[in-house]
């Protein structure tokens, strides 16, 4: 039975793990990201719910650990993060402010839905220019493609559509 | 474990098997790619197939009576027992061969995992929802790079027109079911890969005839890696693959 005293726990568990961020795009919470699917409390034992970005992608296990050290130095003793595939992520599920956040930090966001046909053009995050080039469709990470501005030159980041 | 789980896991460890040969030999780019961004894309590629056999190792972990985990399956089978496709663990070869194994593996992966994602099992099909979507991005790449390298300079033709006429006879194996199999597509569990062929084939020929290539006309085939007769190479990957495992016994990070 789920009381009210459980519910302003498991508010206080997302305000807690909103201190753990993406390794890789530091700006980014799991929150930020669409990775951090659900927290619930069963017995006493915290059930932290997690998905995949990419099948290989490092930053999942790394992201594990901080989960539980950050509920642990919280004083939270029994915790389990459990991975869940489906539905699969999507860059759809990326927050408003996380796509800010990542424009600011250098790295275009998502511009359209998941794969959908192009509603919107891709922007460089530097000069918001719409002129730019395809690098490479792999960048720094799996979630990357380079590309390089036309008009600024500068070379950027854009997170895919997936 | 009745007969159908055992099919069931067999199923899942040779799908595990396919993407950790082919991912093990993509790493093996690492640092040696043409230029940085393919030798970046080529690792992340490597990552993706990684990813997918630790998905298909750990539903046969779950799987299994016997305890084991997902390292068991990567770190302590031999060759005999490996039961992926004999295209996966041949040697990169050159750029043009890797990416023409690589169209060939990406246009079947497209329509495989389309396939099991409709599987009425949920572990395999929620893990092919995630893998398509990889696979998407990977088919786009190859393709384009077949078109360039193929209708680039007379090298470049030459090059990727041998990787095909080498690698041709091994796309056999994508197609054929064996028994156990069968059991599973009877039971709407596994795909049935006899039905894949005639969109691969559409599928090869539109890129090729854009790269100015030949599909390769003979009609020998290769087969075995589904029943652990393998090439001599897959021993070679596997030593490597395998030494810190095999070297100190449940090592950990």
């Amino acid at each position: 039975m789920v009381t009210a005293g459980d519910k302003t726990e498991t508010a206080r568990l997302y305000e807690l793990l909103s201190s753990v961020v993406d390794p890789e795009i530091p700006v980014l919470t799991l929150q930020d990201l669409g990775v951090l699917r659900d927290i619930s409390i069963e017995n006493g034992e915290v059930k932290v719910t997690i998905t995949p970005t990419y099948a290989g992608c490092p930053a999942m296990e790394v992201m594990r650990s901080d989960i539980e050290s950050t509920l642990a130095s919280a004083g939270y003793e029994r915790v389990s993060v459990k991975q869940s595939l489906s539905p699969a992520w999507t860059t759809d599920w990326m927050s408003a402010d996380g796509r800010e956040k990542l424009r600011d930090y250098g790295i275009a966001p998502p511009a359209n839905t998941a794969c959908g046909k192009s509603a919107k053009q891709i922007e460089c995050p530097q000069c918001q220019s719409t002129e730019v080039k395809l690098v490479s469709e792999f960048g720094s990470t799996a979630c990357k493609a380079l590309y390089q501005c036309q008009d600024c030159r500068e070379p950027f980041d854009y997170f895919k559509c997936i | 474990m009745s007969d159908q789980t055992k099919a069931l896991q067999d199923y899942c460890i040779a799908l595990g098997d396919d993407s950790l040969t082919l991912g093990h030999r993509l790493s093996e780019w690492c640092s040696n790619g043409p230029f940085l961004e393919e030798d970046l894309a080529l690792t992340n590629v490597s990552l993706d197939f990684i990813g997918r056999a630790r998905m298909f190792y750990g539903y046969a972990a779950e799987l299994d009576d016997e305890g084991r985990s997902e390292d068991d399956f990567a770190y302590l089978r031999d060759c005999r027992e490996y039961r992926n496709f004999l295209i996966n663990e041949l040697p990169n070869g050159d750029f043009a061969f890797t990416m023409a194994r690589q169209l060939m593996v990406d246009t079947y992966d497209m329509g495989f995992f389309e396939g099991l994602a409709k599987s009425s099992d949920p572990t395999l099909a929620a893990i092919a929802a995630k893998a398509i979507k990889e696979s998407r991005y990977h088919l786009r790449r190859s393709q384009d790079w077949i078109i360039r390298l193929g209708d680039g300079t007379a090298e470049s033709h030459e090059r990727t027109q041998n990787a095909f006429n080498e690698l041709w006879a091994y796309s056999a194996e994508f197609f054929e079911t064996s028994v156990a199999e069968q059991q599973l597509v009877d039971a709407g569990i596994a795909v049935d890969r006899t039905a894949l062929k005639d969109d691969w084939m559409t599928g090869m020929q539109t890129i090729l005839k854009q790269a100015t290539l030949d599909i390769p006309t003979h009609d020998w085939a290769i087969g075995g890696g589904r029943d652990g007769q393998h090439t001599e190479h897959l021993g070679f990957l596997l030593a490597e693959l395998q030494f810190l495992q095999r070297a100190y016994p449940g090592q950990q990070w």
